[in-house]
């Protein structure tokens, strides 16, 4: 081995000793340094003869070349596992739970009203809104409710006193979305009067109702949505296509049966009460009504101001609230109205 | 309306199963609530006499009894019954017999052999008798099997009808529905006139015409009121669920259910001179069967002799003029009142009676006199008695008319949407039994007496539609023309309004719109709120003006549930009289015609810690600027304005009202201490409330070219006087500033050390940048210049060094 051999087998174990960038810059100095031992022997190439000179230049230069190489691959290293030592020591624990805020929750029902809205939006429903208090004559008389109709009585019907005290026969709190039927139409009607043919009412209309009733399955507070759909050539098959396409869209479910069953309301006929019956869990084969539905009848037409002898239309309304139920499985209404976080949390 | 299956088969009878038969009447509208087996299932039970009866020798209360069980020989049966006799005719329940609860074996009792039960009524479920056995007919066929004597095969429907069938609350009526839907042949019982034997009739004068068009009056003298109703009759009106109480009313409600025409049995005895149906006089009074004293108001109609009252006309008789065990003398009435003339008035005197239940509906106006005929024939042949002749008392030009109702084959197909064909149509109305003539395109129906339901073409169609079966009119997805609905982007939805609050940590409430009156004094400050007539609790009396209290119901209800931190909101309407001055506040109502603003409001309600308690976030409770940010949130990029405002939920001194576009839309701040104690509150609560429709009106965005020059950002540090409010000064700064200052933002609030108690120093971040060139240094100097003398002078502000 000669000498330039012995000093790169000399660098290469200095280098590797040096566990530390600061430590491996020294060591270069001795090396590569002004005073280092490389640089002396590129000092000492002028004393060697001529003929000599360029062969032993070539070498130490060579030389240098090697321990420069070693050096930066020693280098490398060291800084690498710095790195490395860092990361390791800035390591965090993932399993810890994220920061933040929580969510909230949208009550069952309107979870169940915004998909009843998205369904009838997707073919062309539009969304209808009315008063809560409303006159009688929207609540009952325009929809064919006679006077002396039972539905009318105190028995049902929340009423309203006056400042002075006294019974309000003219106003009430509604007892179904059904006078929003009447408030479309007369709107709709009133908007398209100059035309010979009006375009189609297609709305749905849903919102709270009161009735006097309050047990383990009556709220006196409950939704319903109403449905409404009058034109020229709206028919009875329609009513039926249009919920029972409806019903299995809600519940997800193509195997659920629905049957329309001859009933009667005054402000629809023909009319017809919905069943549905489940295929599968726990409900599983049993009849459950509903909703209620018909065709509009003629005196609700007149009172919405539309000739019934040229339009026909069907009319629907739904219990969300009984519909929210059958679809999470939940068997108790007053849930809804009680406000318990540990309930509501549960529909986020 | 319940009836025994066995009854209905025995005027129509469909090769259907009960389940089908139920399905069948289910599906045509005449809804089968309930399909029960008449009597509790039991098996191996028959007809027995008591040959000899001997006193246990090891038991006082046993008896041995020998009893004859026919073809299943003569039987030793122990049994404790006290009325256990010899000669007695017994159910007898023998060994393998199985009995609601019990199997019966051969055993011994107390050592002697027992081969057999002697059973009571509650033993056969047959009722709650258990005082002894059941006494039979003397006459029963011994050895027959039990269930076959008493017909106990039987089922007990019970149909849920809707207002317009009264012409089903007979037999008869469901019957004729049967035979229409199936087509089986209909057998009525045949009804003979049964021929006066006495002249003696009582006057009959129709004072109220439009109440009571037509009255039959029939004398019966010498009928024994206390002859047995044959078990047969009893058998059938109690599996109809009306409880036998002697012949003569058996009789009435027999024939009522059979027929559909309530009767009533007056002891003629008590009656003087002309029967009056007339209006009572001013505070005229009766005593009722039901002993309940009423005044009936003026239009409700009376039965009167020329001396007293007897009944209320359709609803219920009176006291004094009824039928008893000792009555021979019978007056019976078979009368037709009108369904304006019954309705509610039996509902507004607090009871309902099957008679008023029928006539509110509609009773066949055409039936009195074939139901008379038929009461007289039973009565006769059950309590004996001669019949004097029918009177009837008619008024023809007040009974209800049948109008002709057309049925355009077109039209039907139009609103059923299939078309059914002519021949198909005319065959479902004939059978029905309804009268009709037919032209091309077109049958004309003339509604039967029975039927109250059929005035109108729809009404004819949906008889048509119902007999077809619902079940077979398709339901194909329907056609329509395909436009789109309006989708204004400028606007968001409700939905949107608490999807927002949702995700930002609320969860979503559904309170009741009527509240505690209470409430409405704390959290709104109104002392007249819209109040109920018949609310169905006291606490639940008035409508709400504020969404606030039901908020704080809930934040109650929430906390004694051992939740620590509450956010809650609601959507929902509020409840104003168009009077009040919040009027100016109202989105929603006011030009509805009901004289009740109904604005929809939204409010949210924030208690606890700001954040749900977790290791990397100190906690702290929410406050007013969590809430307040909530709204600034929902709200961006529209700024609201927030001042100062007193308001009854509210703290004082954290309170403000909300501003947006120059309008005020709501309130926010926090519960008001003196509310913590009396609503259970433990800690700090946040609301807001505001109107809906402001929040609903989203703004189109306003682009604007980003700058292509670099911003300059300078801080600017400012004590002002404690009370100095930031929002007056920020926009006082704003409106000086040079138009290159885009943003003055504060960062920092400060008051303490180094600060005079009554100061406060702001730190403002200024943004600058133009759009046309890079800003020099002393542009920015003069901006901040600009806007550190607006301070001094308009806020008494110094700069902070």
């Amino acid at each position: 081995m000669n000498n330039l051999e012995k000093l790169i087998a000399q660098a290469t174990a200095d280098f590797s000793a040096a566990n530390e960038i600061p430590r491996l810059e020294e060591v270069k100095a001795a090396y590569l340094g002004k005073e280092g031992s490389l640089t002396a022997l590129l000092k000492g190439l002028g004393k060697l003869p001529p003929e000599e000179r360029k062969a032993a230049g070539a070498n130490i230069n060579s030389a240098k070349a090697q321990v420069e190489s070693l050096l930066t691959e020693r280098r490398e290293a060291l800084r690498n596992a710095q790195l490395e030592a860092q990361l390791q020591a800035s390591a965090l624990d993932v399993t810890l739970p994220g920061r933040g805020p929580s969510r909230g929750s949208l009550h069952p029902v309107m979870r169940t009203l915004d998909r009843i809205e998205q369904l009838f939006r997707s073919i062309g429903f539009a969304v209808a809104d009315g008063p809560e208090i409303e006159t009688d004559w929207h609540n009952f008389t325009a929809l064919n409710t006679p006077g002396n109709h039972p539905a009318r009585s105190m028995h049902d019907t929340f009423y309203l006193l006056d400042a002075a005290g006294q019974v309000r026969e003219d106003v009430l709190l509604r007892t179904h979305t059904s006078p929003v039927q009447i408030r479309t139409m007369l709107a709709h009607a009133e908007q398209y009067r100059h035309l010979d043919s009006m375009p189609e009412i297609r709305v749905i209309c849903p919102g709270r109702v009161y009735r006097v009733d309050s047990d383990a399955t009556h709220s006196p507070m409950f939704h319903q949505v109403e449905g409404l759909w009058v034109g020229e050539n709206v028919s009875f098959a329609d009513l039926k296509g249009v919920v029972a396409d409806f019903l299995r869209r809600f519940f997800e479910s193509d195997d659920l049966k629905v049957r329309f069953r001859p009933s009667f309301f005054p402000f629809t006929e023909p009319s017809a009460e919905i069943d549905v019956a489940f295929m599968h869990g726990p409900m599983e084969g049993r009849w459950l009504e509903i909703a209620g539905c018909g065709m509009v009848h003629p005196n609700v037409l007149r009172c919405g101001g539309i000739d019934p002898e040229k339009y026909t239309g069907f009319a629907f309304g739904f219990g969300p609230d009984r519909l929210t139920m059958l679809r999470y499985g939940i068997n108790d209404l007053r849930l809804f109205f009680d406000g318990d976080l540990r309930f509501l949390s549960q529909f986020q | 309306m319940q009836f025994p299956e066995s009854w209905l088969r025995a005027l129509v009878n469909p090769p259907l199963s009960t389940e089908e038969l139920c399905h069948l009447l289910t599906m045509a509208g005449l809804e089968v609530e309930e399909c029960r087996p008449a009597s509790a299932d039991f098996s191996d039970v028959v007809v027995a006499r008591v040959l000899s009866v001997e006193k246990h020798p090891d038991a006082d209360k046993l008896k041995l009894c020998s009893v004859d069980t026919g073809e299943h020989g003569i039987l030793q049966i122990v049994c404790g019954a006290p009325n256990a006799a010899a000669g007695m005719v017994v159910p007898c329940a023998l060994v393998g017999a199985k009995l609601p609860g019990i199997e019966i074996k051969q055993a011994k009792v107390r050592g002697i052999e027992s081969r057999g039960m002697l059973c009571s009524a509650r033993e056969l479920g047959l009722s709650e008798d258990h005082g002894g056995l059941l006494a039979l007919p003397a006459d029963a066929p011994i050895g027959q099997n039990i269930r076959g004597y008493l017909k106990l095969d039987d089922n007990l429907i019970t149909l849920k009808l809707t207002p317009n069938r009264a012409d089903c609350l007979s037999l008869t009526g469901i019957a004729r529905e049967v035979a229409a839907l199936t087509g089986a042949p209909l057998l009525l019982p045949t009804i003979d006139p049964v021929t006066p034997v006495l002249a003696d009739v009582r006057g009959i004068i129709l004072d109220a015409p439009a109440a009571c068009p037509r009255y039959c009056g029939r004398i019966v003298r010498g009928v024994n009121a206390r002859a047995a109703t044959p078990d047969w009759m009893k058998q059938r009106i109690e599996r109809c669920g009306v409880r036998a109480i002697s012949a003569l009313v058996d009789v009435t409600n027999y024939v009522m259910l059979e027929l559909g025409q309530p009767l009533h049995a007056f002891d003629d005895a008590q009656l003087q001179g002309s029967i009056h149906v007339r209006y009572p006089t001013v505070g005229e009074q009766m005593l009722l069967l039901n002993e309940q004293t009423v005044t009936p108001t003026a239009d409700t109609a009376l039965i009167a002799d020329e001396a007293k009252s007897l009944a209320l006309a359709g609803i219920m008789g009176g006291e004094h003029s009824g039928i008893n065990a000792a009555t021979t003398e019978l007056f019976l009435e078979s009368a037709f009142f009108a369904p304006d003339a019954i309705a509610g008035k039996a509902r507004a005197l607090g009871f309902s009676s099957d008679a008023s239940y029928r006539y509110e509906r509609g009773v066949d106006f055409e039936l009195q006199r074939t139901a008379i005929e038929r009461a007289t024939q039973l009565i006769i042949d059950i309590c004996g008695g001669t019949p004097g002749p029918v009177v009837e008392a008619l008024a023809a030009d007040q009974l209800p008319t049948r109008a002709p109702v057309h049925l355009r084959m077109a039209r039907a197909t139009k609103v059923l949407g299939i078309d059914l064909g002519f021949a198909q149509i005319e065959k479902l109305i004939a059978g029905l039994g309804f009268a009709y003539t037919r032209t091309a395109d077109e049958l004309i129906v003339t509604p039967p007496a029975y039927r109250f339901d059929i005035a109108i073409e729809e009404d004819l169609i949906e008889e048509i539609a119902r007999l077809h079966g619902y079940d077979n009119i398709p339901a194909p997805p329907p056609t329509a023309r395909l436009e789109m609905l309006p989708l204004p982007e400028a606007r968001r939805g409700v939905m949107q309004a608490r999807r927002l609050l949702a995700e930002r940590g609320y969860h979503e409430v559904v309170n009741y719109s009527f509240v505690d009156a209470d409430w409405e004094a704390d959290f709104a400050g109104n002392a007249q709120p819209v109040r109920l007539a018949n609310p169905i609790a006291s606490q639940m009396g008035v409508m709400r003006s504020t969404l606030i209290g039901g908020l704080v119901g809930a934040l109650a209800g929430n906390l004694k549930r051992q939740a620590d931190r509450v956010r809650l909101f609601e959507v929902g309407r509020c409840f104003l009289p168009a009077f009040q001055p919040d009027a100016t506040r109202d989105s929603g109502g006011g030009q509805d015609g009901t004289g009740y603003h109904q604005p929809l409001r939204i409010a949210a309600l924030a208690a606890g810690p700001a954040w749900p308690e977790q290791w990397g976030a100190p906690a702290r409770p929410a406050d007013f600027f969590d809430v307040k940010g909530e709204l600034e949130a929902i709200f961006a990029p529209r700024r609201l304005r927030f001042e100062r405002t007193s308001h009854p939920a509210l703290h004082p001194g954290r309170a403000a009202s909300l501003w947006l576009d120059g309008e005020p839309i709501g309130v926010v701040g926090e519960i008001h201490p003196r509310w913590h104690q009396k609503y259970e509150l433990a800690a700090p609560a946040v609301v807001f409330e505001i109107d809906l429709a402001p929040f609903l009106a989203a703004p189109f965005p306003a682009y604007q070219e980003p700058s292509r020059f670099p911003a300059v950002v300078r801080d600017i540090a400012l004590i002002l006087p404690q009370q100095c409010a930031v929002a007056a000064l920020q926009e006082a700064l704003l409106a000086a500033a040079p138009t290159y200052v885009r943003e003055i933002r504060l960062f920092d609030l400060y008051q303490g050390k180094g600060i005079a108690p009554d100061a406060k120093s702001l730190a403002f971040r200024v943004t600058m940048q133009d759009t046309q060139k890079t800003l020099a240094d002393h542009d920015a100097d003069a901006a901040v210049a600009q806007l550190v003398q607006t301070a001094t002078e308009q806020f008494g502000a110094q700069l902070r060094k």
